[in-house]
């Protein structure tokens, strides 16, 4: 790695800061003039020109040296290795990187390659001495070149304070920048791998297909192997849960904002907000726990019991059916995905509720009305568009939610409307497409872009949506 | 609404306007009703959720307590020369031959095929065998003497001594037959059993034993992970929000960055791991499951967050404090970093804690990026494959043994734990450092 050279760089800087200061003040005396700028500004200045460059140069070597030296030992490799699978050549190149390093390697080779695996050691560890020795003597020369350059210009008449500020503006605006890197990267990538997986699947079928199995044969001959990508199951999963999970966010989490903002006590709003505030602060992981091992049995023995009462009875079918219930259902996920999203609803409701102006609710109690008539006529009707745009961002959220479905929620694709049933959701399909251990380039890891790609452009759209709709709404009272 | 106050009509007292004030009075007591209802709605929904909050941290810490301590038996154990492989003290099985030696003290005859031995072994967690080896190790002059050792019980026989499995659990649901809970109980009368806080939670690595899994490495991970992510997305979250709040020219492109960092922080968590397996593992071949890149996706989805945190500190430090440093002659780089940004300091922290705390609690994107794997030990640096404590809950509760279902509460409980101090310390710097304008 090219740690080692930050230190370096930073007595290099402060060298330039010191050196730059002094250099600037002589200069300045001995010209007999009053220079333009102060001299720490001009020692800014240098440090500037001796920092910038040695850090462009490490960070280009820190995003393309890993990329180089694999592409380099890939290139270099014996035949032996070139013929393995892809997924066993990967992972004798990090072993060959761990032995390089000095260290054991994760599993035992078979002959041919035990002996490779040191002569590739070796060679791993060259190149990436090579190129971390490359890295820092770049950062070094880079260093000394801005140097150089910097302390030729140092004058009294230089406008170093101005040049100063604009670099600074410049670096200002780049950290901004990396916001909007930040999406043309999730874009990208989502596309390029979702473009590699409609090469071998269809999009049509993709979007349209009712069946998703999405196993891909390790051997040619398997039986029932030829995995099928349609994806019309998991949204079908998705969409219930996220509706069941509506359906206890939306009427708790609104009621609580309108009894927060309308109703509750100082001592009271003092006590409900910061749990609120918990609950939303809790780790899904943690909401995933608690829904696969305290709601889901609690769910089943109840459905099971209910199940046990009407079979004989009229209606035995269903008890049946009941009694064969499992833990991981619909409801389970749906209903503590629910309770993750109250804090949600009601926080952005509170606020919403709160900038509806004070004189519409004098006016409403003026004429004699109630609370709660107020909040139902005047407050709701005032801040519809709000709250429901509040309601899209919290969809949004629960299409979106990981943790919860996985640990929950099953993986057998069903296409059901049935909130006893197991179904997957995009979201889990997703965790259980890259978490396995198979090589990169089957269609069946690259369908997990396919889902994110979908997935990113519904929730984009539903944040987008909700976000103007919230904002028209803000500014008619302002 | 329509309907006016009873008393301003009474006062017309026609038969008329009686028989309507009687009607008013009636609708009123209805109004009432209703309002009473809709109250009592609201209280419902605050309930549900306090209600939730409560059931939730009940049900974590009534799961989760016992995993903090655990059983510890010790036994005399005679060192057998017969048995014990001098040069490789670490062959030896050492669980057997304790196992045989307590069927004897306990009166116990075996079969020819040692079952019983077996089934006494599994009540010892493996730590055993290494403590009895490293004994023989330091000090070779111990074998054919009788050392008294003390190891962890094993998972299920831990178990037992809990009272989480007793001989009424259906028998699909334990793995410990009725004869060994009879050992079990013979060897707790015998005094051999002693109860223990469970230090081996909190120094231990994951392992695949649960008396021997503990959450050391997963903190240790957590911490480098969330030092990469502060590292990057401190710095470089304060500078956007600096640049769109005081710099920025109003115009087509920050609009563009605007409505960017706002939809990037509604964007999916599992998004930011994809993005992450594309990027930074499959393009620029960064380690996988290593803190580097899990604190790199940390880092990129925490920036909108603490740029809108940032920023909205920034707006609430008052312009006459810019225009009061703009008159004094200071140009407007050293307004921004000699006034502005100090007095905006506290938000700025406290927002940037919750930010890190919330990428604590961080789970999917590190799923995707591989931290799902076992990882045994303790890791060392930014670069090698690590755990974090949200995918050790995951994995732990995953896990089919039973005793791995009180660890993952216990893992949770540390988790909340250091949640809580994350938030305490931004309450508090709140609380200390705010100032009202």
């Amino acid at each position: 790695m090219i740690w080692f050279y930050i230190p370096v760089l930073i007595v290099l800087s402060i060298l330039a800061f010191v050196g730059g200061r002094a250099l600037a003040s002589r200069r300045a005396v001995a010209a007999g003039v009053k220079p333009h700028s102060r001299p720490s500004q001009h020692g800014l200045y240098a440090l500037i020109w001796v920092g910038v460059p040695a850090l462009v140069v490490l960070l280009a070597a820190g995003i393309f040296s890993n990329n180089i030296a694999a592409q380099t030992l890939r290139a270099g490799a014996p035949d032996s290795v070139v013929q393995l699978e892809p997924f066993r050549r990967d992972a004798f190149f990090s072993d060959a990187r761990l032995v390089g390093a000095g260290r054991q390697p994760q599993q035992i080779w078979p002959a041919p390659l035990s002996s490779d695996l040191i002569v590739e050691g070796r060679r791993a560890a060259a190149i990436h001495q090579t190129l971390t020795w490359g890295a820092a003597v770049g950062a070094l020369i880079a260093s000394i070149l801005g140097g150089l350059f910097v302390f030729m210009r140092i004058r009294p008449d230089l406008r170093a304070r101005n040049r100063v500020e604009s670099w600074i503006g410049a670096v200002l605006f780049a950290c901004s920048a990396v916001a909007v890197l930040t999406t043309v990267g999730i874009i990208f990538s989502l596309l390029w791998d979702s473009l590699r997986f409609f090469q071998s699947v269809s999009p049509l079928e993709f979007l349209f297909g009712t069946q998703w199995s999405p196993q891909i044969a390790i051997r040619a001959d398997q039986v029932g192997s030829s995995g099928a990508f349609g994806a019309v199951p998991l949204f079908a999963g998705t969409f219930l849960i996220m509706i069941i999970a509506m359906c206890v966010a939306a009427p708790v989490g609104l009621f609580s904002a309108i009894y927060l903002s309308e109703y509750a006590s100082r001592t009271s709003r003092a006590v409900v907000k910061p749990v609120l505030e918990i609950l939303a602060g809790v780790p899904t992981v943690v909401y995933g726990f608690f829904a696969a091992l305290t709601v889901g049995p609690v769910f089943r023995e109840f459905f099971n019991g209910a199940g046990a009462l009407l079979v004989g009875g009229p209606l035995d079918g269903m008890g049946q059916y009941l009694m064969l219930v499992q833990n991981q259902m619909a409801l389970v996920a749906g209903a503590v995905m629910g309770i993750m999203l109250i804090p949600f609803v009601s926080s952005l409701s509170d606020d919403i509720i709160n900038a509806v102006p004070q004189s519409l609710r004098d006016g409403s109690y003026a004429m004699g009305a109630t609370k709660s008539e107020t909040v139902k006529r005047v407050l709701l009707p005032a801040a519809l568009p709000g709250i429901s745009g509040a309601l899209l961002l919290a969809m949004s959220r629960a299409i979106g939610e990981t943790m919860i479905v996985t640990m929950a929620a099953g993986l057998a694709a069903k296409l059901t409307l049935n909130p006893l049933d197991t179904v997957t959701t995009v979201t889990v399909q997703i965790v259980t497409l890259l978490t396995g251990d198979q090589e990169f380039n089957s269609p069946k890891t690259l369908a997990a872009f396919g889902l994110g790609l979908t997935l990113f452009l519904v929730t984009l759209m539903l944040n987008i949506v909700a976000q103007k709709i919230v904002q028209t709404y803000r500014e008619q009272y302002d | 609404m329509t309907d006016a106050t009873p008393d301003m009509i009474s006062k017309g007292a026609v038969g008329a306007d009686q028989a309507r004030a009687g009607k008013l009075q009636a609708g009123l007591k209805k109004r009432y009703g209703k309002e009473r209802r809709f109250k009592l709605y609201g209280v419902l929904a605050v309930a549900v959720a306090v209600g939730f909050l409560v059931l939730l941290l009940g049900r974590i810490i009534a799961q989760g307590h016992t995993a903090f301590y655990a059983h510890e038996i010790t036994l005399p154990v005679y060192m057998d020369a017969s048995r014990i492989d001098r040069s490789y003290p670490q062959g030896t099985n050492f669980e057997l031959l304790v196992a045989e030696q307590e069927l004897a003290r306990l009166g116990i005859a075996d079969d020819a095929a040692g079952t019983k031995a077996t089934a006494m072994r599994s009540l010892f967690s493996s730590e055993l065998k290494f403590r009895a080896a490293d004994l023989v190790r330091e000090n070779p002059g111990l074998i054919g003497q009788t050392v008294t050792i003390a190891a962890p019980a094993s998972d299920e026989a831990d178990l037992y001594y809990k009272g989480e499995i007793t001989k009424a659990t259906p028998a699909d649901q334990r793995r410990l037959s009725d004869e060994q809970i009879g050992w079990l109980d013979r060897m707790k009368t015998g005094g051999a059993v002693r109860t223990h806080f469970n230090g081996a939670l909190f120094t231990n690595g994951d392992s695949t034993e649960p008396e021997l899994a503990g959450v050391l490495g997963a903190v240790i991970g957590s911490a480098l992970m969330l030092l990469v992510t502060a590292v990057i997305a401190i710095p470089i979250g304060i500078g956007a929000a600096l640049y769109l709040e005081e710099f920025s020219p109003r115009n087509r492109l920050t609009d563009l960055i605007e409505v960017n960092i706002n939809n990037l922080a509604a964007v999916p968590s599992i998004v930011y791991g994809l993005l992450g397996v594309a990027l930074f593992i499959n393009w620029m071949h960064l380690p996988r499951s290593s803190p580097l890149v899990g604190g790199l996706v940390l880092a990129l989805m925490a920036l909108p967050t603490i740029i809108i945190a940032t920023r909205s500190s920034l707006k609430a430090v008052p312009p006459s404090i810019r225009e009061a440093a703009l008159a004094m002659g200071a140009s407007r780089t050293q307004t921004v970093f000699q006034h502005v940004l100090p007095l905006a300091m506290p938000g700025v922290m406290t927002g940037t804690i919750i930010s890190m705390a919330h990428a604590l609690g961080e789970t999917a994107p590190l799923l995707l990026i591989g931290m799902v794997s076992f990882v045994p030990g303790i890791p060392h640096s930014v670069a090698e494959p690590t755990g974090a404590l949200p995918s050790l809950v995951y994995i732990w509760e995953n896990a089919s043994e039973r005793a791995f279902h009180e660890r993952t509460a216990a893992a949770i409980m540390v988790l909340l734990a250091f949640m809580i101090v994350m938030n305490a310390a931004a309450i508090v710097l709140r609380r200390r450092f705010e100032r009202r304008w």
